[in-house]
């Protein structure tokens, strides 16, 4: 499989990204609101506070939206098509962009529960991907 | 009624200010972070707050500072015309302060060509490093058919729309290009045809996808006293407004709302008018689902009824709410940024001048923008001599 294009790390969310290299998920918090902010930036989005730390995520969540990919978005994921993208309500408030694998396509749902997968990249860090979970794991 | 100037004088002030240098000739923090600390620098010497803020000028992107701190402007300006960029950007404020298109306003610059010499593996010398390439572009979303894809796939889950109800779409929007000689494609289509074209990215098909084509337009603006001297009927602006909510999709508040349900309204209290007194849609149809989203944020029918709204034809021909007359960038023509061909076809619409899919009696014609990936929203009310 050819290699992903590697995410850029930005300032704000090398804590982020360093966490991935054990395989976990972490997310920028805002203190004041307690909730979370992603991407990670210097101050709360809803707020404009900067007292922001960082919290471990149970890596659980539900698919928001989903779009199957029958043309590659880049040609490094051009032998993965068709592959799903989507938009994962993390339960801990967050929505990030990510894939869902390990199922067809043609079952993934909008508010389908997911859990936090890996796939490595080349630099040691490592890319969050999501994977079905609860009743619909196992395929 | 002429327009003078002069009658800005006074109308609005600098309030706030912040800059950032070091003897060092550099600074640790750059891009969006050194922006949004001088924007909360500023604000802070206002005695203002980021909940103030509805104006947001930046010299090239608007929309992503934005998006990074949480603004949902009413008043959008990237304006990036060099040096001098700020400056303008001050002209533009203080016009759009005393004409109430927003309050508060902030302007920022951050560049850091020194401290970049460190930092040789960020990218570019701009806004490094794009937050679509850490955050997006990794997981493969196909640009920009994927995005509407989402937006689509969550319309489809919470309301129910359906394939065919946007299908329809492209149906009727090609029967208006059936009657325009410049467009690109004329033929009939239906709603299977609309399914049986290949996903590009599902749920959108091929033909839900607005064409790729050359094409230009220009369009000229005058005092409204000077526009009745000239040769053709003017087309009034009586209402404008403009909103933008993300940039990336991943940002978008909710997939199923968009900033037009913003930049509609306020355009047409402006004008007076409601959705009920429009005769001509000019609705940006990069997508069907962008006209979906766009017919019921702009208020043509409630929240989540868009689909059962299109299915019956009335954007077509005939229809009650006659929408892209000219074939859309759906069958007419779609060079990228397709904006200038709603304000044309609006215009001729309003004079009379659309030939065999003239729609007869329009005095109130809506164009509608749609920028960025449902991102950057804004409505023109353009009216005839009658609705002035």
């Amino acid at each position: 499989m050819t290699a992903r294009l590697e995410p850029p790390v930005s300032p704000e969310a090398a804590p982020f990204w360093d966490a991935t290299r054990q395989r976990q998920l972490m997310l920028q918090w805002c203190r004041a609101c307690d909730l979370p902010v992603h991407h990670p930036r210097v101050l709360c989005p809803r707020c404009g506070g900067t007292d922001l730390d960082w919290r471990e995520a149970a890596g659980r969540g539900r698919v928001h939206a989903f779009t199957v990919l029958h043309r590659p978005g880049n040609p490094t994921m051009a032998e993965r098509v068709p592959y799903v993208v989507a938009l994962i309500d993390l339960e801990e408030g967050a929505r990030m962009m990510s894939n869902v694998v390990g199922c067809e396509p043609g079952r993934v749902a909008v508010g389908m529960p997911v859990r936090v997968g890996w796939e490595d990249l080349p630099d040691g860090r490592a890319l969050p991907v999501f994977e079905p979970a609860g009743e619909a794991a196992g395929d | 009624m002429s327009y003078d100037p002069a009658e800005l004088r006074g109308k609005a002030a600098i309030v706030g200010v912040a800059d950032a240098a070091s003897p060092s000739g550099e600074l640790e923090t750059y891009g969006r972070a050194l922006e949004a600390a001088m924007v909360m620098e500023a604000l802070a010497d206002a005695g203002l707050s980021l909940s103030d803020v509805d104006g947001v000028l930046n010299a090239g992107d608007s929309m992503g500072l934005a998006e990074y701190l949480g603004i949902r402007p009413r008043y959008t300006d990237s304006t990036s015309v060099g040096g001098s960029s700020f400056e303008v950007h001050i002209e533009h404020a203080v016009a759009a302060v005393a004409a109430g298109l927003c309050e508060v306003a902030v302007t920022v610059y951050a560049q850091t060509p020194r401290g970049d010499r460190r930092r040789p593996a960020a990218g570019g010398p701009w806004r490094r490093p794009g937050a679509m390439l850490e955050w997006e572009a990794p997981y493969g979303l196909l640009m920009p058919m994927g995005a509407y894809a989402l937006a689509a796939s969550r319309h489809m889950g919470v309301y129910g729309t359906t394939p065919e109800q946007l299908a329809q779409i492209a149906v009727s929007t090609r029967q208006w290009a059936a009657m325009n000689p410049r467009a690109r494609y004329r033929d009939p289509l239906t709603v299977a045809d609309v399914l049986a074209s290949p996903y590009v990215a599902e749920p959108l098909h091929l033909l839900d996808c607005c064409l790729v084509t050359d094409g230009a337009g220009a369009v000229v603006v005058t005092r409204a006293d000077r526009a009745r001297d000239l040769a053709k009927p003017p087309a009034y602006v009586l209402g404008v407004g403009s909103c933008h909510d993300h940039a990336m999709i991943s940002e978008m508040p909710d997939l199923t709302t968009t900033a037009a349900a913003v930049s509609g309204p306020a355009a047409f209290s402006m004008a007076g008018v409601k959705p009920g007194d429009v005769d001509l849609l000019m609705a940006y149809d990069s997508f069907t689902i962008t006209v979906l989203l766009l017919l019921e944020d702009l208020g043509f029918c409630p929240k989540g009824e868009g689909g059962r709204f299109v299915e019956d034809g009335k954007l077509g021909p005939g229809g009650a709410l006659p929408t892209n007359t000219n074939g859309g960038g759906l069958s007419y023509t779609h060079p990228g940024m397709y904006g200038i061909f709603l304000l044309v076809e609006a215009v001729r619409q309003l004079r009379g001048e659309a030939g065999d899919r003239q729609v007869d009696g329009v005095d109130v014609a809506v164009a509608h923008g749609s920028g960025g990936v449902l991102s950057s929203m804004s409505t023109v009310v353009l009216g005839g001599e009658g609705a002035r």
